[in-house]
């Protein structure tokens, strides 16, 4: 079996072009995360630009009002940048500068991987591109013109079903034009190893600081972790230092866009079946034949018609539980964080907060759920109003 | 075995690629006699897959137009079989991982063989990943090609050591499509294989033109051409099959001198 695997999962199908340029990168990150000034200069980003450790916030509103199990929030929105894309690309874009790249490329969908990467580009000085889905450069087109100001390029992709899927298989294609001196900062825990393992580890500062913090908290490890899942890199952030304590549920919450029984769907663990496509072998969206399948979710950030590799794996050992929310419900949770606790989450950690709704009244009052809130939601007001029928544009 | 080594006896080999079904298969089934008729050595029949990534907007173009069309992996296994009753001219089909794994690798595999298809080329499987389908492909005796790039360098040993049927030798970084020069040295990556062992060596990616492929066949044992052809049928669509003969016709009439 080849490197990087999750069980049969992960792997490297990836163009011979870019076989060496993977090599390099695991090499010099295999070197750089043992290195305790990499380290150093990457806890002091993460903590003084980055703001971190984030807070977990006790809901105490969303607590009575479901009536069961206490509910925290970890508040990845309260990051630099709004989202925990900023985790992983403080992470790789440091990286990228000691392998001695000058440039750095990305894929995004809601556009929060593209703003992350284009700040951290900004901050160190290296040219930056993002190449981002036609359709959601107009879903999100004020995340384009941040990008825009912060240095970057955008490339608005119109190949394939012009979403996120396609601006990966773009930077892709970019990345094998121009290898040498650029570094692909692939935004989620998928693609090639070893993407999907730096990817989590920079993130797994999530689930180091969410242990800390509810154990001194609660006293006890929480029962169940919820995140929402499209790639995959904050559920697999927040679910990695559980991931050894069986105790805890870890619960990842899937885009079911128009419901997992229509073809409007990004579900991917409830729709899905093995394939290799991305550089990796996991679950994907896909017909008869192979062909991927052109997905659909309200949710720019979670319309992916894969998943992560180690998702896959913990998905198939029952580690993790996966479960599909639904536009509706996503967009109902949307609008009841905001009016319960005065927090507006991104569309995508929505879905989270919506399964955390059913689950809590099921729970007994001394069990702790934390959710984490991804991003915040700023980004989704213009496109919520949109959907409940009112009149409003960026 | 295989008749792959016999598309490398007639002088510089050269080697058309099709996106089937671009327009339609019948289009493309007649594509294949005319390439035939014109000289080609061996034919690259591309399997459609939707999200193409070591594909030029050429190809690109030509894989939606195909699935939008209704081509399915069965559908093009149909044609083959509609073809090899009528020629053994050698071919290989090109396509991604996904269309075999997800058709189930040895269904796919074992299939191809009893088409008479000889090889397979997958741009997403490099030599760590070979083992997915390699046993099977030698199994069943479809040549699994293995492809070496620019960046390539120290990796090309023990690529060669293991190829089978030809080295896909990628002339350039990025994706295909015709380009107006090729910069890399593939004189020497050319050289890199033949010193591990004596495999047939084609070069592909970004050659449309005859005085380029005269050019790269000094180089090499066969030239590849995908866009340029693709091109042709996107322009003339069900009308194509004359204008891909008589540019089949000129390339290797280039290579020939």
């Amino acid at each position: 079996m080849s490197k990087g695997r999750f069980g049969v999962h992960g792997g490297q199908y990836m163009p011979e072009t870019l076989m060496n340029a993977v090599i390099e990168l695991e090499e010099a990150y295999e070197h750089y995360k043992n290195d305790p000034e990499f380290n150093a200069e990457l806890t002091d980003l993460l903590n003084n630009y980055a703001g971190r450790p984030s807070r977990l916030y006790y809901a105490d509103h969303m607590t009575k009002d479901l009536g069961g199990a206490k509910i925290y929030l970890k508040r990845e929105d309260l990051n630099h940048t709004g989202a925990h894309k900023i985790n992983n690309v403080l992470g790789q874009v440091l990286l990228a500068k000691k392998m001695g790249k000058t440039r750095v490329i990305a894929e995004t969908g809601a556009g929060q991987h593209g703003v992350a990467t284009a700040t951290a580009a900004a901050l160190m000085g290296l040219e930056c591109e993002v190449f981002m889905g036609k359709e959601d450069t107009e879903r999100q087109a004020l995340n384009v013109y941040r990008m825009r100001l912060l240095g970057a390029k955008v490339h608005a992709v119109t190949s394939g079903t012009a979403t996120l899927k396609d601006a990966v298989s773009e930077a892709m294609r970019e990345w094998t034009s121009r290898v040498a001196d650029t570094h692909y900062v692939i935004g989620s825990t998928m693609g090639p190893h070893p993407f999907p393992t730096i990817v989590r580890d920079f993130q797994a500062v999530i689930s180091k600081e969410m242990k800390q913090q509810c154990l001194a908290a609660e006293g006890k490890l929480p029962d169940a972790v919820l995140a929402c899942v499209g790639g995959g890199s904050n559920a697999i952030g927040s679910f990695y230092h559980f991931i050894e304590d069986k105790e805890v549920q870890l619960i990842g919450c899937e885009a079911a866009g128009r419901g997992v029984n229509t073809a409007e769907t990004a579900a991917t663990i409830a729709t899905g079946r093995e394939g290799i496509f991305h550089g990796m072998k996991s679950y994907f969206c896909q017909d008869e034949f192979g062909q991927i399948a052109p997905v659909y979710s309200i949710s720019a950030g979670l319309d992916y018609p894969g998943i992560g590799p180690e998702h896959a794996m913990l998905y198939d050992t029952g580690r993790a539980q996966y479960v599909p929310v639904t536009d509706d419900e996503a967009v109902d949770a949307f609008e009841y964080l905001s009016r319960i606790e005065g927090i507006i989450p991104a569309i995508e950690s929505a879905h989270a907060i919506s399964y955390a709704m059913k689950l809590a009244p099921t729970m007994a009052k001394e069990q702790v759920i934390i959710i984490t809130i991804s991003g915040r939601g700023d980004k989704d007001c213009a496109a919520i109003a949109r959907y409940r029928g009112e009149d409003i544009h960026e | 075995m295989n008749k792959i080594k016999s598309a490398f006896k007639n002088g510089k080999a050269f080697i058309p690629f099709i996106t089937c079904g671009d327009p339609d298969l019948e289009t493309t089934e007649q594509a294949v006699y005319a390439m035939k008729e014109a000289g080609a050595d061996l034919i690259e029949l591309g399997i459609p897959f939707s999200d193409p990534t070591a594909e030029g907007p050429v190809i690109q173009g030509a894989n939606v137009r195909a699935l939008a069309g209704g081509v399915t992996t069965d559908k093009i296994f149909d044609m083959v079989q509609r073809i090899r009753a009528n020629t053994q001219i050698p071919m290989v089909f090109m396509t991604y991982a996904n269309v075999v794994f997800s058709y189930g690798s040895e269904r796919f595999i074992k299939r191809a063989a009893e088409l008479g298809m000889d090889g397979i080329i997958l741009p997403d499987l490099p030599y760590e990943e070979k083992e997915e389908f390699d046993p099977l492909c030698r199994q069943y005796e479809v040549a699994l090609i293995s492809l070496i790039a620019p960046t390539s360098e120290e990796r090309i040993a023990m690529i060669a050591k293991e190829a089978s049927g030809f080295v896909y030798c990628v002339s350039s970084l990025g994706v295909t499509g015709v380009r107006s020069g090729i910069t890399t040295n593939v004189g020497a990556m050319v050289k890199k294989v033949k010193e591990v062992r004596d495999i047939p060596c084609a070069i592909g990616f970004g050659i449309s033109t005859p005085e380029q492929a005269k050019t790269m066949a000094q180089y090499a044992d066969g030239v590849i051409v995908g866009s340029a052809i693709v091109k042709l049928c996107a322009q003339h669509g069900k009308k194509c099959v004359p204008y891909v003969k008589e540019y089949v016709k000129s390339m290797k009439d280039a290579i020939r001198s």
